[in-house]
């Protein structure tokens, strides 16, 4: 009798089924944004393509491996936490912490970089640029913004399974806050996984 | 103990392999732009594109593990998305 059943009313499977229907809801706003992303591209391919090779290719690269790094780390956090291994989990929950944070940081000096060449949303330099590259800067500062926030939201959701892992309320029992946030970690690593061709690799 | 309460204990070893493969396949798709595809860019990145969205889903989603309700859930979703985005772009092409 390993798992011993606790008599708390509680669905471990209707929870994560409510995780996903949240990821579909999530995975349909990103899609229409890739919907205007695609038309507005080809309508405008010329100014599509010379606003992409301006982004940094290697910045990109950096930040997608740090982002798929930090879901295999908690992805295995979930496995250490049902190995009853909590020093591990935390070290894996940390690690995402840190690799979310990194990412962050590669994503703010990107940012700094574009406004210190005038290329903000409403700034007059791009508009001098034309219709096609204010659409690319528009979207991209959009998507990515977007990415980020969700990032963000991340961030404190991992923070609270930390809290939580290391006062024991979060245990092998009760592990489905854990495997949420890991699910919802993914879908953030998902939609960078379509992000960073579309804006960084097609030029 | 029924059967349903016994979760999955995915391995480590999977996760790490898992992430090399995602890790090969960015990398490939980062060289892939420094050869001239002409039309095939674009078609290309999205395919990489999307055998690593296949991976993150199938391994560090669990959908692997996960009950068939589940798996057929997030196909059809995935199938949905897919036609939402072809009715648009045919419709644009003959407009």
């Amino acid at each position: 009798m390993n798992n011993i059943a606790t008599h708390t009313h509680r669905d471990d499977e209707a929870s994560k089924l409510g995780m996903w229907l949240f990821i579909f809801t999530e995975l349909l706003l990103f899609a229409g944004l890739f919907i205007v992303y695609g038309v507005y591209r080809y309508l405008n391919p010329i100014a599509f393509h010379l606003a992409a090779e301006e982004l940094s290719t290697t910045v990109g690269t950096i930040n997608t491996i740090i982002l798929l790094i930090s879901s295999a780390t908690i992805a295995m956090a979930s496995t250490a936490i049902r190995l009853k291994n909590k020093q591990l989990t935390l070290l894996l929950l940390i690690t995402t912490l840190f690799l979310a944070f990194m990412f962050m940081v590669n994503k703010y000096f990107e940012w700094k970089g574009k406004f210190g060449h005038g290329i903000f949303p409403g700034s007059e330099d791009l508009q001098k640029l034309g219709h096609g590259d204010t659409l690319f800067y528009g979207l991209y500062f959009f998507m990515t913004g977007l990415h980020a926030l969700h990032i963000i939201v991340g961030f404190i959701l991992i923070t609270i399974v930390c809290v939580k892992v290391n006062n024991n309320s979060l245990n092998i029992n009760n592990t489905v806050l854990l495997d949420n946030s890991g699910l919802y970690w993914h879908l953030v690593d998902l939609i960078w996984i379509f992000l960073f061709p579309l804006f960084y690799l097609i030029t | 103990m029924t059967k349903r309460n016994k979760t999955h204990i995915v391995s480590y070893k999977v996760y790490l392999i898992t992430l090399v493969g995602l890790i090969a396949l960015t990398l490939i798709s980062v060289g892939v732009t420094y050869i001239q595809l002409a039309n095939l860019t674009i078609f290309t990145a999205l395919l990489l594109a999307s055998i690593k969205s296949t991976l993150v889903l199938i391994y560090f989603m669990h959908l692997k593990f996960d009950n068939r309700i589940l798996q057929i859930l997030v196909a059809a979703v995935f199938i949905l998305i897919a036609l939402v985005i072809l009715i648009t772009f045919l419709d644009y092409n003959f407009r």
